[in-house]
């Protein structure tokens, strides 16, 4: 099955570049033979160029050239220009593009009535030409940040239009939220803004959080300069490294920190691309996820951070693996599962790892966890036989938990502080189709999304109704 | 007469394979336990029941898979082909792109529709290559969407294309704490759907089979593949040519309508539950020897005290004094824990079966008060040794072995139904409340049922 990539705006662009870099390192690794297979078409079209330019698809046989299934939307120019100029260039054509040259002025309303309206038609004309070319069109992926103009008002005035247009076709968000010293004065006012979009129009958000990004950084400097590990630290393997990938030039500054998402997309996506004893798709994800339609946000944590060049992995190690999963040195968001509520939790493991070392880790960590009551033993697991590049396996962890509460709550916070003193307010409302009441149903939103939480954190999830069974005339 | 498999979903394809991958093997050992001449007709019994042979060619499984994904189906056609002793019809398979997303309702609602003449085209094609045809058998998981949802639909294609056919549905009870998140709701739906089309419904549960693995096979590291090939042994064991002991001199020719006639005489009771002992590494089988009253006498203790392995029966479970007062089906006489059948069947593979006591088997105490003992239990022999193992024994039981398991799953998703959790997802594809209340409802009535036997 096929996905689609809409990479909106600065940072979803510079995610998305790494995303493809990786991805072809992925493919590269396990493809030997150069034959264009099911798993490549997950992301990639394969374009006979022979005769210049941009041939017909190649279904079958050798690899030819290996074309992104993207769009690239920016309304600056800088960031897909400098994609367009790298050694990624060839991935992209001109027709999977849209950018402008002014920018949003980190302003939602530019981005999503503005611009939405001015390239609304464009956008649906490269969409539809794109999805032609998939064979059977699963998922839709966005990559943006909240915080700013683009990326949070045109990335979801997309989402908007892709639930129009393919309502059938999953959507899953991974975005970026600001943090809260986050010099983008109107971020909380962008942030939610896009919220309201997400709420109503995505199927499944991964939230991510910069500050998280930056400490597994920071943790993963620390253990290659404290000379513990320095030189015996596989250097493919760092879940924050280009190595291996098409990148000769210097790393850039965020680079780290963008393939960590990265690898989080890549390893959500193993199992649908890849074979293994239990196979677990994008669609299962959404629907063992997402017990009721609104609450589909989703922790996510990676694990391992790196591998050690000696590779034989003892059991303990393993087991070790699953216990990082569920500590928040992993997490890409600034949240406390263990002390909050899980609806739902899935396991999607790479590698040499079997269903009894599943098992086993589950029945281990069980314990230390609070599921609702009605979802006891609500584990979705997925066993992938490849494991990331680098590694021998690997386990991404996503949770459906009432610890983004919190995340939510700051926000709104930040938001009112802003909204109170009606501050940089005018910036919107000259906006045409923007109004104050998009503020406060913006904002009414988020409120009954944080109320969802508190309901269920209130209550355990639990017994307000006796589900006594159905009794039977014998 | 022919069997039919109709390998449904990620899991019904992986054990399809090792079920023919071990029947095969088995077929093709050498076992110098038993004349030349009774190989031979086993051999060929059992060539006829699951394969049909291509000229110059390995034997070509009988067999149609499905699944709503293509990575699985390819997997398994192309392991198939690498053993070198048997193989799948390259044209007998069925695949999508998308999968089920584990949503009954999509695989019910939407590709079962969809691809059902398709799909029973293909049987219809299988089902011509059988001279007589015995059945189906169906192989599923319940937790996930294809073999759950679409299965239910197939058997239900089934019943109607071929009203005089038996099926025989294979039912995988997935790990109790969870493969499947929604894992409860789709097993529901999947039992009550089945039990309306099926025949009977022949259940392994995953944690029964893993424990087996684990303290049985000795295996470290246990893997699907590990698990499947433990069911696999456990379904030949049950499959493979026998007599059925009604004195013929040849081996049965009808082996689903005799299981079910054996087994299910009443179609409120479609549960079978299956043991089969011993059970061992390969290495250590030429180091064990076992006499068939110590199996007979196992097997029999499993069957009342509801054991799921050989290890850890509990010997103090006792079936009750017959002669009581109330010659009712009332449990209340009976020991709480005390296992009762309503019908059950012994098979015995190997050295000396013909000796064999199993009088203990016919102790009416055993069985509810409808059947006479002698129609509640029959037995089927070979002396033709399976798997390597020296003697086999093997249990396939309708009897409240499924009655705790099934309670659990019905309680599970019952709780998570009081609270609407997940209903959205299958509404979405036309399932709704009242097709879940209809589900519980009737396995309400089956749980009702096997309790009061």
């Amino acid at each position: 099955p096929v996905s689609l990539l809409f990479a909106v705006g600065q940072c979803g662009n510079q995610v998305g570049c790494r995303f493809w870099d990786l991805a072809l390192r992925e493919h590269a690794a396990v493809n030997k033979k150069g034959i264009y297979d099911e798993a490549l078409s997950s992301f990639f079209r394969n374009v006979d160029t022979r005769s210049g330019g941009d041939g017909p698809d190649i279904y079958k046989g050798k690899i030819c050239s290996l074309k992104a299934r993207a769009l690239l939307i920016d309304m600056e120019e800088g960031v897909v220009n400098e994609i367009l100029q790298g050694p990624l260039r060839d991935v992209f054509d001109s027709k999977q593009l849209i950018t402008d040259v002014s920018g949003s002025g980190n302003n939602w309303a530019v981005g999503h009535k503005l611009y939405g309206c001015q390239y609304r038609e464009n956008i649906v004309e490269k969409l539809r030409k794109t999805a032609e070319h998939c064979d059977c069109l699963q998922c839709f992926f966005i990559i943006h940040s909240m915080g700013g103009g683009t990326g949070s008002g045109l990335g979801t005035f997309v989402l908007n239009l892709l639930e129009d247009e393919f309502p059938e076709v999953y959507r899953f968000v991974t975005s970026v939220y600001p943090s809260g010293e986050d010099d983008v004065i109107t971020s909380p006012y962008n942030s939610v803004l896009a919220m309201k979009e997400l709420n109503e129009h995505a199927d499944c958000v991964l939230p991510i959080e910069n500050e998280s990004l930056f400490d597994i950084v920071n943790k993963i400097h620390q253990m290659i300069n404290s000379g513990k590990l320095g030189s015996t630290v596989k250097q493919n393997s760092l879940v924050t490294s280009s190595a291996g990938g098409t990148k000769t030039v210097q790393e850039k500054p965020f680079d780290a920190m963008n393939n960590i998402v990265a690898n989080l997309l890549l390893n959500l996506t193993s199992s649908a691309r890849f074979e293994g004893s239990l196979n677990m798709d994008l669609n299962e994800i959404s629907m063992n996820l997402v017990p009721f339609p609104r609450l589909h946000y989703l922790v996510s944590s990676l694990t391992p951070l790196y591998t050690l060049a000696d590779v034989n992995v003892p059991s303990r190690r393993l087991d070790q693996m699953f216990s990082d999963a569920f500590s928040r040195d992993h997490q890409l968001i600034q949240a406390d599962p263990k002390h909050s509520l899980y609806l739902a939790c899935a396991l999607l493991v790479r590698g040499n790892v079997q269903v009894s070392d599943l098992r086993r880790n589950i029945e281990r960590l069980k314990p230390s966890l609070h599921f609702v009551s009605w979802n006891q033993e609500g584990w979705k697991t997925g066993l992938c036989s490849v494991p990331p590049v680098g590694h021998s396996h690997s386990l991404l962890a996503l949770a459906n938990n009432t610890c983004v509460k919190p995340t939510f709550i700051e926000l709104k916070d930040r938001f009112m502080k802003l909204y109170k003193k009606k501050a940089h307010l005018h910036h919107y409302l000259h906006i045409d189709g923007m109004e104050q009441s998009c503020f406060s149903e913006a904002m009414m939103s988020l409120s009954d999304l944080i109320e969802e939480y508190n309901e269920l954190d209130a209550t355990k999830g639990g017994p307000r109704i006796d589900p006594s069974r159905l009794k039977i005339a014998v | 007469m022919s069997i039919v498999t109709v390998q449904l979903g990620q899991c019904g394809n992986q054990i399809g394979r090792e079920v023919f991958n071990a029947i095969c093997s088995d077929a093709h050992g050498t076992h110098g336990l038993c004349s030349k001449k009774e190989n031979e007709s086993y051999h060929d019994t059992c060539k006829e029941r699951f394969f049909y042979e291509e000229e110059s060619e390995v034997p070509v499984a009988r067999a149609v898979l499905v699944d709503m994904e293509p990575k699985v189906i390819g997997q398994t056609l192309s392991m198939a082909a690498r053993s070198g002793c048997w193989k799948y019809d390259d044209r007998s398979h069925f695949c999508q792109k998308q999968g089920s997303g584990n949503n009954w309702a999509n695989g019910y609602s939407v590709h079962g529709p969809r691809h059902k003449e398709v799909i029973m085209n293909l049987v219809q094609k299988e089902a011509e290559k059988c001279d007589r045809l015995s059945g189906f058998f169906t192989i599923m998981s319940m937790a996930g969407g294809t073999g759950s949802g679409l299965g239910a639909f197939v058997t239900q294609c089934l019943r109607d294309a071929f009203p005089t056919s038996f099926i025989l549905n294979h039912v995988i009870w997935p790990y109790g704490t969870g493969e499947v998140i929604v894992q409860n709701y789709n097993s529901v739906l999947t039992l009550s759907h089945l039990y309306q089309s099926s025949d009977a419904l022949l259940v392994h549960e995953n944690d029964v089979i893993h424990k087996i693995c684990a303290q049985l096979m000795n295996i470290k590291q246990i893997s699907f593949r590990d698990v499947n090939q433990v069911i696999a042994h456990q379904l030949g064991s049950v499959f493979q040519p026998t007599y059925t002991g009604d004195g013929g001199l040849l081996y049965s020719r009808n082996p689903l309508g005799d299981l079910m006639e054996t087994l299910v005489p009443h179609p409120e009771f479609k549960m079978l539950g299956l043991r089969n002992i011993p059970q061992m590494p390969e290495n250590s089988l030429a180091y064990s020897t076992f006499t068939w009253p110590g199996l007979i006498k196992h097997l029999r203790q499993m069957l009342i005290a509801n054991a799921k392995m050989e290890e850890g029966i509990d010997w103090q479970v006792r079936p009750p004094r017959l002669g009581s007062s109330i010659p009712s089906s009332h449990s209340t006489d009976k020991p709480l824990h005390f296992n009762t059948s309503i019908a059950n069947l012994v098979i015995l593979r190997g050295k000396d079966v013909h000796s064999v006591d199993l009088g203990s088997f016919r102790d009416p105490s055993l069985y509810t008060s409808w059947l006479n003992p002698q129609d509640a239990f029959h037995a089927w022999k070979t002396p033709r040794a399976f798997n390597k193992y020296e003697k086999s024994a093997s249990l396939v039981s309708n009897s409240q072995f499924l009655l705790k398991p099934l309670d659990n799953v019905v309680g599970k998703a019952w709780n998570m139904f009081a609270y609407k959790a997940y209903i959205h997802q299958y509404t979405k594809y036309g399932i709704e409340e009242e097709d879940f209340l209809d589900s519980f409802t009737a396995l309400e009535q089956v749980i009702s049922s096997y309790t009061i036997l």
